[in-house]
């Protein structure tokens, strides 16, 4: 294994077990409010610190890990679950009208701005962190869908698939049995990739007031509530910026290291 | 190399440089257009009042009324008949005299039929205005009103002319120490100097008004000292830090702003007073001014601002008492919790504040649903379609207490004691039954729990250290400038 996959890994599992261990336990109340116990900078009872209610800082980065977590994991799913057939079917019907309506549907999508896109899905249906899943997930479906058909389409041209043609598999079934198992490894480091980027994109919708909604934190309202007290109490905007960047660069590292991993053409020249 | 010479005969240049002689003061809050007398937006009156435009009578800092456009007036005997002396040599900026005339169209347009003043309540006892002369002006009352003197001094009620009323929107023409210069939509409004000017010439030749909504961006443009002073700062968090810099200073001052959680008192739950004592004991008012205030508010029992001689501290009334509060919903029948919406709009006060009162009422077993709301969002949702459970804004009108006796308002109080109450005393003029009966009217309200009444909004001011005259409380929402002056 590669440094960068377990640097990579390393962090992303921090994350993880952190948001994991938010639902049974964490050292204080989310929702606990201690008004004269406000701005403290981080100590022994409090490890990162509170905020400017007095809660805890490393609690609510537990919770608002799970919310970022869950945003963008669902996010991905609608992205891959929607994407991924729909490049299958474009590869299987290369050239085909179906292939045009699919990769045409997928450039309209991609010439919208997608957080400007978002701040609109948001706008008319009300902010909320279900809101944001979907208007993050709306644009990762043609992302899954180009990757999927660009691998699929080099892989259709290969003698074994020519071998299942021959003896009498159809399409759908060729793209299913023989043709998305090739693809997978693919799938696996444009998922985390994607991951990431929907982590900040919930940070970020969350940070202007279209994500998640008080009480349930998320790290871009942490950021949010604190950049006016930056100068009085830098730790309370630091602790969720470094959480961002601390989630994101792990996701980034886990995703070159599986590419590198999974991929048997780099494995070779590396050894 | 170069560079550097310049800014070093700069540095020697600047202390021969003559004494400044413009401003620019920050607000939050643009106003939608520039007239006074046809919308409620608090943010026109900011920047024209007694600046632009003045009225019959006026607001002194300190929020006693005194006279303005009008040098003295005489009350009939029976206190319908005001007659109203004008000063003499009044003109317009347009360099049209001001004269009866223009005093009888500005009121007689403000309590028209057709009339859009936001306040059309101010002149609803008028009956007839009558030009006497050009320097005098008779309005007759259809019943005596004790409140007619303060009611004209509101910015509603400002005197404009008939010439220039068409354009008022986009180029408001006044009487006032400042001309209107010019109108950058979305940054700012420029003022001059009115050389005309009927009372003390101002100090400032020119002053602008900018607009920065963002706190973040407000601290950081003070900092800079690209604005001389922000009025209404809106992160009381960073005073602290400004307090300590010798080159501000910071004016905290009082407001009419009674900061409420508003209840629907329509709907259920909030239609039983039981549930709206048991949300007033629930909330600690200190907890919310120091946690979203950062310690700036008085707090407040009634609606009323506590700096007025009448107020009663009504507190005690609603102590808080999580136990008793839990008792009480259980009293009425909600043991087991009430769910409800808490809608708020952007200023800190309410989206800080319905943070920790969510809070606060979860303890008590009442589950609230947080939204943030644009003010045009709010304005449509809350306050015109009366849709939701809880509020939080804050009332910054002067001596406004007659909104619970409307049952159409937002919050739908509708008690029958409480209007004849206010009918009564719009008819008292003899001040010492009038303060009874207000505090009358305090008690009930507070008794009846109508609103959680939470604190009174405080006026922070940071200005250049060498800047004085401005406006220290806010006892209408305007920041006159005339006897603004920078020393050294």
């Amino acid at each position: 294994m590669s440094r960068t996959l377990l640097l990579g890994a390393a962090l992303s599992g921090i994350v993880l077990i952190a948001a994991l261990l938010s639902f049974a336990w964490t050292p204080y109340a989310v929702d606990g409010m201690a008004i004269p116990n406000r701005l403290q900078p981080p100590s022994g009872a409090h490890l990162l610190g509170t905020d400017h209610f007095g809660r805890d800082i490393l609690s609510m980065l537990m919770v608002g890990a799970r919310t970022s977590i869950a945003v963008a994991l669902v996010a991905v799913g609608i992205g891959m679950g929607l994407g991924v057939p729909l490049g299958l079917a474009a590869a299987a019907r290369h050239g085909g009208w179906l292939d045009e309506v699919i990769m045409r549907g997928n450039d309209l999508v991609f010439a919208f701005p997608s957080l400007v896109i978002a701040i609109l899905i948001t706008a008319i249906a009300g902010p909320s962190a279900v809101n944001a899943i979907i208007a993050i997930g709306i644009f990762n479906i043609p992302v899954f869908a180009r990757l999927t058909r660009g691998a699929a389409l080099s892989i259709w041209a290969r003698e074994f698939i020519m071998a299942a043609r021959v003896a009498g598999k159809g399409r759908a079934r060729i793209s299913v049995e023989h043709i998305l198992p090739n693809v997978t490894n693919l799938l696996i480091v444009q998922g985390t990739i994607q991951f990431s980027l929907g982590i900040l994109a919930e940070a970020g919708l969350s940070y202007v007031g279209l994500g998640a909604q008080p009480p349930v934190p998320s790290w871009g309202r942490m950021l949010a509530d604190a950049q006016t007290m930056v100068a009085l109490a830098p730790h309370v905007a630091l602790m969720p910026g470094l959480a961002i960047v601390a989630t994101v660069l792990g996701l980034n590292l886990l995703g070159d290291g599986l590419r590198d991993a999974l991929d048997p053409r780099l494995k070779t020249v590396r050894r | 190399m170069f560079r550097r010479t310049l800014t070093a005969l700069a540095l020697c240049a600047s202390p021969a440089l003559a004494q400044q002689t413009d401003l620019t003061l920050a607000l939050q809050l643009e106003p939608p257009h520039l007239d006074p007398t046809s919308a409620a937006a608090g943010a026109i009156d900011s920047v024209l009042y007694g600046n632009v435009f003045e009225g019959l009578t006026r607001f002194a800092a300190d929020g006693s009324v005194e006279p303005a456009l009008a040098e003295s007036w005489e009350i009939g005997e029976d206190g319908t008949t005001y007659t109203f002396t004008l000063r003499e040599g009044v003109r317009f900026h347009d360099g049209t005299a001001m004269d009866a005339e223009d005093v009888k169209f500005s009121l007689d347009r403000a309590r028209a039929e057709d009339s859009v003043n936001a306040q059309k309540a101010l002149f609803e006892g008028i009956s007839e205005v009558t030009v006497v002369d050009p320097r005098t002006v008779e309005v007759r009352l259809s019943q005596p009103d004790g409140n007619f003197l303060f009611n004209m001094a509101w910015g509603d009620a400002v005197i404009v002319a008939p010439e220039s009323i068409e354009n008022i929107k986009q180029a408001p023409v006044g009487t006032g120490p400042f001309t209107f210069t010019e109108w950058v939509q979305g940054d700012r409004i420029e003022l001059a100097r009115n050389a005309d000017y009927w009372g003390e010439a101002p100090a400032l030749e020119a002053a602008t008004f900018k607009f920065i909504s963002d706190p973040t961006a407000a601290f950081a443009a003070m900092m800079a000292q690209d604005i001389d002073a922000f009025a209404g700062y809106p992160a009381p968090e960073n005073l602290p830090q400004f307090e300590v810099d010798p080159r501000f200073q910071v004016i905290v001052g009082s407001t009419e702003g009674e900061t409420i959680l508003a209840m629907n008192n329509a709907e259920p739950p909030f239609d039983d007073p039981e549930v709206r004592e048991a949300v007033a004991h629930a909330i600690d008012r200190q907890a919310i001014i120091d946690g979203a205030m950062f310690g700036q508010g008085t707090p407040i029992g009634t609606h009323f601002a506590p700096r007025n001689p009448d107020y009663v501290d009504l507190t005690g009334l609603s102590n808080y008492d999580p136990e008793l509060a839990r008792q009480l919903l259980a009293d009425a029948g909600h043991g087991e919790g009430i769910s409800t919406t808490l809608k708020l709009p952007p200023p800190s006060y309410a989206r800080r504040g319905g943070e920790i009162i969510a809070a606060q009422l979860r303890e008590v077993g009442i589950e609230t649903r947080i939204t943030n709301l644009e003010w045009a969002q709010w304005l449509e949702e809350v306050f015109r379609g009366k849709d939701f459970g809880l509020t939080i804004v804050s009332h910054t009108e002067p001596f406004d207490i007659g909104i619970y006796a409307r049952p159409d308002y937002y919050f739908q109080y509708d008690n029958p004691d409480f209007q004849a109450l206010m009918t009564d005393l719009t008819a008292t003029t003899d001040p010492a039954t009038r303060s009874e009966m207000i505090a009358e009217a305090q008690t009930m309200i507070a008794e009846d729990y109508v609103n959680a009444f939470l604190f009174q909004l405080a006026y922070p001011t940071v200005a250049d250290a060498r800047l004085t005259g401005l406006w220290e409380n806010q006892p209408t929402q305007a920041n006159p400038l005339g006897g603004v002056s920078w020393t050294e």
